[in-house]
């Protein structure tokens, strides 16, 4: 179950149990990464929790994301399993992707995530297009994109957005402005103040709120969610959030001032929100430790299973390319590995 | 290559018509056969196209089936994916084939290659039909032949009908397929009459070619309008030489047994396409002969197509760089 429902004491637990389950996978694919036992790219959630659990929160079940290269979070938010999400980033044939796509691309249709993305500014057109489904089918579901501030300069972003403000698909557009595009800062890649000005330009809903809230993020996405459903079109909002980490792992960071990570920490996600819990009297220091621990140890536990999972056999490499298998792949594949000889 | 959308149908019930109507024919009988196929594109819907293929259809379907989108290339097209990877079947037209570079990211690193970053855990059936080729003095942004770029990049199924037939019975596989399939359709063909099989169920398998004329002495790998120029060739050599004229139809996957059995008895090629020469089609045809019959080939296989030029405007230089009947005869006769 993806929905939750934050007005709700289980709700907030449940919220909070999610945010701090994304942080320990991400630490934890840091940890291994840094080891050498992750391959290829990894690019970290961690500071932006709130963002991505706050988003699929206020979805439901049958709705669509698409995602960006920063996906674990939007996964996990999502309802993904942890534990086939580490063996696709070790590569393994149990990975959400068959060990084919890893950390950038690990995707569960069926439970509604379109991908995340290698490419900056490619979901949101397939967003638009899985709300074009819906609206052609009469489905009651909505496509939600996430997509970073950098994506905001690119053209194919806002063809998406004019299309289904066109149209009035179910959509909604939620930019993570967490302050870089990939190792260059905001204010140097966008000319306005806020980027939620840009729904001007397509006559839609358009606004900037805390993305280190998870309150203000789950409302405002049921706001748009709602408008969405009901025929009324999309809605485009900017979440300021701050990314932690480099764009991606092993990232020297030159762009960045310490200072700030500093004065953003003392905005946590998680730990505003535990201290309001704390305050509110629904949750003890002992419980938020508890829900800490669990959280640390699923990703444990996801990480022996992703250990011990087996490789894909070499031959693998050349499945899932089309439904209906073209003669091409194997003929070409069995003539590369043949010895010689006369024909 | 089998698909699962073969057939069986009445081969004896055709209708003369164009391959406009045989395209337009095939895009009705989809829309008409299952409701999640829409059709969206740049003046596709009011207009009728502006080639007029689709026309009547969004008389027909409304505009919820037949979508004029604003010209956004990467928006629609990425939409056509999105749609696709949801349960849709979109028809998505790209007006020229010069345009679909506007929209290739989409093309290169989401379509073509979800289906398999994703371990198989998503379907691709999505048709991209888009007009090629020289002929109409459009100049070099209007006239292009793209194909190759399709047929090389993997996770993409192309096709290329070279008949009225071959485009009814092409197009309606494609929509039905489960792979994102580009259609190429050459423009100068439109007009182009032929017998088509009018039943609804008649479909031509991706990843086969047809003979279109039987001979002994040179093979003919022809695609688009080329095949009919070579049928013409065949016509002004027969007697002297015996031409067997292949129509290629589907560029991935390509029919390498029909080939092969055709230069097993000829012992000759020529390859003629409308795309540049340089590592396009035609070398892809060599190839694979090569590969496969190498100790059949009696001369040198000769290549008919554009000698890496843009199309030209003025018709004086147009006609200079496109390939003709006149171009596959000059090749026959070359090698033999």
């Amino acid at each position: 179950m993806v929905t939750i429902d934050i007005e709700t004491e289980d709700g907030r637990r449940e919220a909070l149990r999610r945010m701090l389950t994304i942080r320990a996978f991400d630490s934890t694919a840091s940890d291994y990464f840094a080891d050498g036992e992750i391959p290829g790219f990894v690019h970290l959630y961690i500071g932006e929790e709130a963002v991505g659990t706050g988003a699929c929160a206020a979805l439901e079940d049958q709705d669509y994301i698409t995602s960006t290269h920063r996906g674990h979070g939007h996964c996990i938010a999502k309802g993904l399993d942890p534990k086939y999400m580490m063996a696709e980033l070790f590569g393994k044939r149990d990975g959400y992707c068959n060990g084919k796509g890893g950390s950038m691309h690990i995707a569960d249709v069926d439970a509604g995530m379109l991908g995340a993305n290698g490419i900056v500014g490619a979901g949101p057109p397939l967003a638009t297009g899985a709300a074009l489904t819906a609206q052609q089918k009469g489905e009651d579901r909505i496509a939600l994109a996430f997509f970073g501030d950098g994506a905001v300069a690119q053209g194919q972003v806002h063809e998406a957005i004019n299309l289904a403000a066109t149209w009035d698909l179910p959509a909604v557009f939620l930019v993570e402005n967490n302050q870089f595009g990939e190792g260059t800062p905001v204010d140097l890649q966008h000319n306005v103040q806020a980027l939620s000005e840009t729904a001007e330009a397509y006559d839609i809903p358009g606004f900037t709120i805390d993305g280190m809230d998870i309150t203000a993020v789950y409302e405002a996405v049921g706001q748009a969610r709602e408008r969405a459903a009901s025929g009324d079109g999309p809605t485009f909002i900017e979440a300021e959030t701050y990314r932690y980490r480099g764009h991606f792992e092993g990232d020297p960071q030159p762009y960045r001032d310490d200072d700030d990570v500093a004065r953003w920490r003392e905005r946590d996600p998680i730990e505003t929100f535990k201290d309001r819990l704390v305050d509110r009297g629904e949750l003890t220091e002992e419980e938020y430790e508890a829900l800490r621990e669990e959280a640390e140890s699923t990703i444990e536990e996801a990480v022996d299973y992703a250990r011990n999972a087996e490789d894909p056999a070499p031959a693998e490499a050349y499945d899932d390319m089309f439904a209906v298998p073209v003669p091409e792949i194997e003929q070409f594949a069995d003539r590369m590995r043949a010895d010689g000889g006369t024909r | 290559m089998s698909t699962e959308t073969q057939t069986s149908y009445d081969p004896d019930q055709t209708t003369t018509m164009t391959m406009r109507e045989a395209i337009r024919q095939a895009l009705r009988e989809e829309l008409d056969r299952d409701e999640d196929v829409f059709l969206m594109g740049e003046d596709v819907g009011h207009f009728g196209g502006v080639l007029d293929v689709t026309d009547g259809l969004y008389d027909e379907f409304g505009d919820t089936r037949v979508r004029d989108t604003p010209i956004s290339e990467a928006g629609f097209m990425g939409a056509g994916v999105g749609a696709a990877a949801t349960g849709s079947r979109p028809v998505v037209e790209i007006m020229f084939s010069d345009f679909l570079g506007v929209s290739m990211e989409q093309v290169m690193n989401q379509m073509a290659k979800m289906r398999y970053m994703f371990g198989g855990k998503t379907e691709m059936p999505i048709t991209v039909r888009t007009t090629e080729g020289g002929g109409m003095g459009a100049a070099s942004q209007h006239s292009g032949t793209v194909h190759t770029w399709f047929a090389h990049f993997p996770g993409l199924l192309a096709v290329t009908p070279g008949t009225p037939a071959a485009a009814k019975g092409l197009l309606k596989t494609a929509i039905r397929s489960d792979d994102p399939v580009f259609f190429f359709e050459n423009k100068m063909t439109y007009e182009q009459q032929g017998e088509v099989p009018t039943d609804e169920e008649f479909t031509i398998p991706l990843g086969e070619a047809n003979v279109e004329r039987e001979g002994e002495d040179v093979t003919v790998v022809a695609t688009q309008r080329l095949v009919g120029e070579s049928l013409s060739a065949a016509d002004e050599l027969d007697g002297d030489v015996s031409l067997e004229v292949i129509d290629l139809r589907s560029l991935y996957p390509l029919d390498t047994d029909t080939l092969v059995e055709s230069l097993n008895k000829t012992g000759r090629m020529v390859v003629a396409d409308e795309s540049p020469l340089s590592y396009g089609v035609h070398s892809e045809v060599v190839a694979r002969v090569m590969e496969n019959a190498f100790f059949s080939i009696d001369a040198p296989i000769e290549r008919v197509g554009v000698p890496d030029t843009h199309i030209p405007f003025s018709p004086a230089l147009e006609g200079e760089v496109l390939p003709d009947a006149a171009d596959v005869r000059r090749a026959v006769q070359r090698i033999t």
